[in-house]
């Protein structure tokens, strides 16, 4: 066991781990942050996707470690009242179905407009293709993101 | 259809109505001034206007918690976006509480309806009785009670007080709103009620729930079906870091129930597992099934005749006279649900020996008949939250993950959260079953079908089929062929199967729609006019109401513009319809070919459901299940010694969006009774989608998934 220092959503948390557990764990279980999901464990569906300095990355293969210091934001940080660009248009293209994924979904597209703020299908379908929905939301995901990148236009 | 809404309406004149509309005492509840005010289950009314309406379905993504609400909503008449939505916990008086079968709308339509209406009524019953008027002369809009002779108004929440006193209306008095037109909330595109929960990762879900003093749990089971535990290196684990508890559960024989296994239990979720990985079991394993197997002895089966389940007419002279005989031969292979969420539930023993469960279960009342029986504790002492699901798709129809998670936490003595890991969800799953399809058909001399004969090879235990392994001997083609002929052979199964999404339907529909545009293209026609040729004649009971389904066919090649459009060079598409759990749902897909690389550009669907609750989630069942079809038309989950072979999404690789076609939805909408849409557009949608491959390459996939075809997507 050992303390770790996380900078989550803007504040420093201290947990004491095992240093190889995965950032998600930390999350879920020690900061009962629960908006990040478990699904693969091996880092190939996306679910458990945080930001980690501005980049998405995969928590359920990251050691806590690992991202000591670093600025992770998990995505109760993004916006609590829902009202970021990406989350607003979410909610009125209606994208989730069981929703589980979602939380990896809005935290990557996060991250594509960040660096690309007027991607095309193919930046989109590069971008997303590592984050897996099981309900088939994808033909929203594509519009919820020309929205969002639409609305950051008119901002 | 008609016989059971007949039966629903007698229930409600039968008194049990009431309790079927959430309403069952026989007297309004007292009005407490500054309290809200509750007319039945569904409803309550809050003093400052605002309304809560209960959600008494469990939620998998199939819109639900949105879609049921709305329904009473626009029979109340009040402002959307007054409304909070609660979800219900499993409780006898909501009546069915079910994901499954497509029947959460058809069977909650009435019942709803009702709950609004009768709310209403007494709500303007209240107002006219204040005024001193006729209730007839009353009209509400947007949560106020008008009467236009005198201009007056009354907000709902200014006469709960009178209402409260109202006598209840009869239900077979109630006038409810059932035509498309006459809506004002429903068929319109609203967002899901948890969207902002969701988006800003609040608790919602099952494995999001979190319990003073809680542990967390693994549980390993033997990865041949049915295993049961020799020995195990218990003290050695009980060591390790966080490790609480390692224990034996001796468990049952019952597939979908408590099985044995070694159950750990520590501080956090993690350190269970990481011990896990250090845990040794030796298993005493009986069975050893395995896809090679299967394969050798189906090839033996279908060399015989098989049982005879349905003979119409007389196949082997119709064939005999046939002018042309076409034969082919389908495969599909078992696949997994691979729900989002993997397998989890929470559980809580009070001092009293009552249980508290927070199950994300499709089917929660028969997880706490489970639970009852094998830990010999009374029904009314469980009581079963409903927590959103993290994908269904049948899979959680099964309640292992419920009775696991039980047992557990009565050893433990304290709260446990059970979360399975994604291998232990791939290798456990009650899987849709593999099949063959050996179809001959005779086609006379005006090129019309006229004999059908079918050797369906399925999967069985003691002589009869395993769940999801059953084919109708009502189904279509029969009853349009005038000679039709099913045979049935069954191969011994040991794995574990189940519903998944739309049963039976979601497998063998891409085989008859194949096989269909094989006949077509053999008697040299179109396949859309082969199709409704095939649906203009019926020989004995109609199979299905061969007006809609031809109206979807017409519909989804109009919208795609199907034999309009020059579509190009390499460029084709596919038509496919079907029916099941009450929906009507024809696609036409639109693909583009490099060799045997094949992209799913467009997929155009037209949809006849009756009325569409909620636009929003009515087209993104359609979305998904284009997408889901797709998927699941490559993947696939192999035997090998009694265990399943794939684990995990390196191994059974959902599609992804670089991969997804778009999806165009057209609604046929109509006053008929609605049914749900969960499973009705995914069973059409495979056999759409490899019948425009075959117009785009030339290659007929006979078997799934397309890789086996030589077919890439």
């Amino acid at each position: 066991m050992r303390a770790v220092t996380l900078k989550i959503n803007g504040e420093s948390h201290t947990v004491d781990v095992s240093p190889d557990m995965p950032l998600l764990w930390a999350l879920r279980d020690k900061l009962d942050l629960v908006g990040t999901k478990y699904s693969c464990g091996i880092g190939v569906c996306g679910s458990c996707t945080v930001l980690v300095n501005g980049l998405p990355m995969r928590s359920c293969t990251m050691p806590v470690a690992s991202v000591a210091g670093a600025e992770i934001m998990t995505i109760e940080g993004l916006d609590p009242e829902g009202m970021h660009p990406v989350q607003v248009a979410w909610n009125e293209e209606d994208v989730p179905q069981c929703g589980y994924c979602q939380a990896g979904q809005v935290l990557t597209a996060v991250a594509l407009l960040e660096r690309n703020p007027k991607p095309n299908d193919e930046d989109i379908d590069a971008a997303m293709a590592g984050v897996l929905c099981r309900c088939g939301t994808y033909p929203r995901i594509r519009k919820a993101i020309k929205r969002a990148a639409r609305e950051g236009d008119d901002s | 259809m008609k016989r059971r809404r007949f039966l629903q309406v007698s229930l409600l004149t039968s008194g049990a109505l009431l309790v079927g509309a959430g309403c069952e005492r026989e007297s309004m509840p007292d009005f407490v001034p500054g309290e809200a005010w509750a007319p039945n289950l569904y409803v309550r009314i809050n003093p400052d206007g605002t309304v809560v309406i209960v959600s008494k379905n469990p939620e998998a993504g199939q819109g639900v918690k949105t879609a049921f609400p709305m329904v009473v909503a626009e029979c109340l008449d009040v402002d959307w976006k007054k409304v909070a939505v609660e979800q219900a916990p499993l409780d006898s008086r909501y009546g069915r509480q079910v994901v499954g079968g497509s029947r959460g709308t058809p069977d909650g339509w009435d019942d709803l309806r009702v709950a609004g209406t009768a709310a209403r009524h007494i709500l303007i019953a209240a107002a006219a009785a204040e005024w001193v008027v006729g209730a007839e002369e009353c009209t509400t809009e947007n949560g106020v009670v008008l009467h236009a002779a005198s201009g007056r108004a009354l907000p709902y929440e200014s006469v709960l007080e009178t209402a409260a006193t109202m006598p209840i209306p009869n239900a077979d008095d109630l006038d409810l709103k059932s035509r498309p037109e006459d809506f004002k909330l429903l068929g319109r595109f609203v967002p899901g009620v948890d969207n902002h929960k969701i988006l800003t990762g609040q608790p919602l879900f099952g494995c999001d729930v979190r319990l003073d003093g809680m542990l967390y749990a693994v549980f390993e089971k033997c990865p041949a079906f049915g295993g049961r535990v020799a020995g195990a290196n218990l003290e050695e684990v009980r060591s390790l870091p966080g490790v609480t508890h390692a224990f034996v559960v001796e468990g049952t024989d019952n597939l979908a129930g408590l099985m044995p296994g070694v159950a750990i239990v520590a501080e956090t979720w993690w350190d269970a597992q990481s011990a896990r990985r250090k845990l040794r079991v030796e298993w005493n394993n009986t069975h050893a099934d395995s896809t090679s197997e299967y394969n050798r002895q189906a090839e033996a089966l279908r060399a015989g005749a098989g049982e005879t389940m349905r003979h119409d007419g007389d196949v082997e002279t119709a064939i005999d006279s046939a002018t042309q005989v076409v034969e082919a031969s389908y495969y599909y292979p078992f696949v997994s649900h691979a729900n989002m969420e993997p397998q989890t539930c929470t559980a809580m023993f009070k001092d009293d020996g009552s249980l508290e469960l927070w199950a994300p279960s499709q089917n929660p009342r028969g997880g706490r008949e489970l639970v009852a029986n094998t830990l010999g504790i009374s029904q009314d002492k469980i009581h079963v939250n409903l927590e959103r699901i993290g994908g269904g798709f049948g899979r959680r129809l099964r309640n292992d993950f419920m009775v696991e998670v039980a047992w557990i936490a009565r050893e433990v003595g304290r709260p446990v959260q059970l979360q399975w890991t994604r291998e232990d969800d791939m290798r456990h799953d009650f899987y849709r079953p593999a099949a063959w399809h050996d179809f001959r058909a005779g086609i006379d001399g005006t090129g019309r079908m006229v004999a059908f004969d079918h050797h369906f090879i399925t999967f069985g235990r003691d002589g009869e089929p395993v769940s999801g392994a059953g084919l109708s001997p009502r189904h279509y083609p029969a009853g349009l062929v005038p000679n039709f002929r099913l045979r049935q052979s069954s191969i011994e199964t040991n794995v574990p199967t189940g519903p998944w999404r739309s049963p039976g339907h979601s497998a063998y529909c891409w085989a008859y729609q194949s096989f269909f545009d094989e006949v077509a293209l053999a008697a040299g026609r179109d396949p859309l006019e082969f199709r409704l040729d095939l649906l203009s004649r019926v020989y004995g009971e109609p199979p299905l109401d061969v007006e809609r389904a031809a109206g979807t066919l017409r519909v989804a090649a109009e919208k795609a513009g199907w034999g309009k459009r020059d579509s190009g060079p390499n460029r084709a598409m596919g038509i496919a319809f079907h029916y099941d759990h009450g929906g009507f749902v024809s696609h036409v897909a639109e693909v583009v070919a490099d060799g045997s690389n094949v992209k799913v550009e467009k997929v155009f669907s037209a949809v006849d459901v009756g009325p569409v609750i909620n636009m929003s989630g009515a087209k993104n069942q359609v979305e998904g299940a284009v997408v889901d079809a797709l998927s699941t038309a490559q993947l696939e989950i192999t035997f090998a010694d009694g265990a399943a072979e794939q684990g995990n999404f390196n191994d059974y690789p959902l599609l992804r969006i670089d991969q997804a076609p778009e999806v165009e939805v057209h609604f046929i909408q109509s006053d008929n009774s609605p049914s749900g849409l969960g499973e009705p557009p995914i069973a059409p949608a495979t056999p759409a989608i490899a019948n425009a491959i075959f117009a785009a390459t030339g290659t007929r996939i006979r078997k799934l998934p397309f890789r086996r075809s030589g077919i890439n997507v």
